[in-house]
């Protein structure tokens, strides 16, 4: 890895009953994350992605360019906005630095050209 | 809005979690992964693991019920109605693999207001059986103002 190469962009586009799966898996089981009818009374266009679903596609993206789970020392990320179900999920990076055999990576996710998480950042181990 | 920032520095009583195979395949397939690292022990113990390896952010799994009693301390008063999970950083030690014992411990870091908002840090230090720090969370917590 080099100062300005891109990584491998990841696209995913999370099925209708994927936030249930995620729900089980992870544990959180917040209703505006499984339930259509609760997400629309407060206010949600209808039940939204974890963000620490989305976060774990920006990691994916980083362990997959590095060469598996062991290079990825850190990761930061800001949520915004929010993230639905059936729409495509992109995960774009760009190495921003290298130094002492750790690359710094910028990176985003967006779906339909808005970010849902931005301002994030992966270290990762590099030979 | 106030914010109590008395209750910066207040450390939660340790959880311990037990990682089990099918819990990290459950995982991995929930957040689309297919590296066999996470999947197949054989190829885990291959690559010189004792057993499947847990994805990084399968530290969501073993920390977050850590994080819990500090988001629900009365003390501490988030406005559930109004929060939103504005940040999250993780920082990773050796790989969790299944049969790891991984305990986790919850401290308050910042309590603030800023614009109006509140913002609430919390981070959390896991542990595995052998005392290596496999991971740090730094959790950010925003409570908008009304």
């Amino acid at each position: 890895m080099r100062p300005g190469d891109e990584l491998d962009v990841l696209k995913v586009t999370p099925d209708k009953y994927l936030t249930v799966r995620y729900a089980g898996a992870s544990g959180d089981f917040n209703p505006i994350h499984i339930d259509e009818d609760f997400a629309r009374q407060v206010g949600l266009p209808g039940r939204i992605l974890h963000g620490l679903y989305s976060m774990a596609q920006v990691a994916r993206a980083q362990t997959d360019a590095a060469g598996g789970p062991h290079a990825l020392r850190r990761l930061s990320v800001q949520f915004r906005g929010m993230g639905l179900p059936e729409h495509e999920l992109t995960v774009t990076g760009t190495v921003r630095e290298v130094a002492d055999g750790v690359a710094l990576v910028e990176t985003t996710a967006e779906q339909a050209g808005k970010a849902i998480i931005r301002n994030a950042e992966a270290e990762l181990l590099v030979d | 809005m106030s914010v109590n920032s008395g209750c910066i520095g207040k450390t939660y009583p340790a959880t311990s979690y037990a990682v089990g195979r099918e819990k990290v395949r459950e995982y991995a397939l929930a957040v689309g992964e297919v590296n066999p690292l996470y999947l197949d022990p054989e190829a885990a113990r291959a690559a010189g693991y004792d057993d499947v390896v847990a994805p990084p952010m399968f530290a969501v799994v073993y920390s977050s019920q850590a994080v819990m009693p500090a988001l629900f301390d009365p003390e501490v008063g988030i406005d559930f109605a109004r929060m939103v999970h504005g940040g999250q950083e993780f920082r990773w030690g050796p790989l969790v693999v299944a049969g790891d014992e991984v305990s986790t411990a919850v401290t308050v870091k910042d309590v603030a207001e800023r614009a109006g908002k509140g913002f609430f840090v919390f981070e959390s230090v896991s542990r595995n059986q052998r005392d290596e720090t496999v991971c740090v969370g730094t959790w950010t917590n925003i409570v908008r103002g009304g």
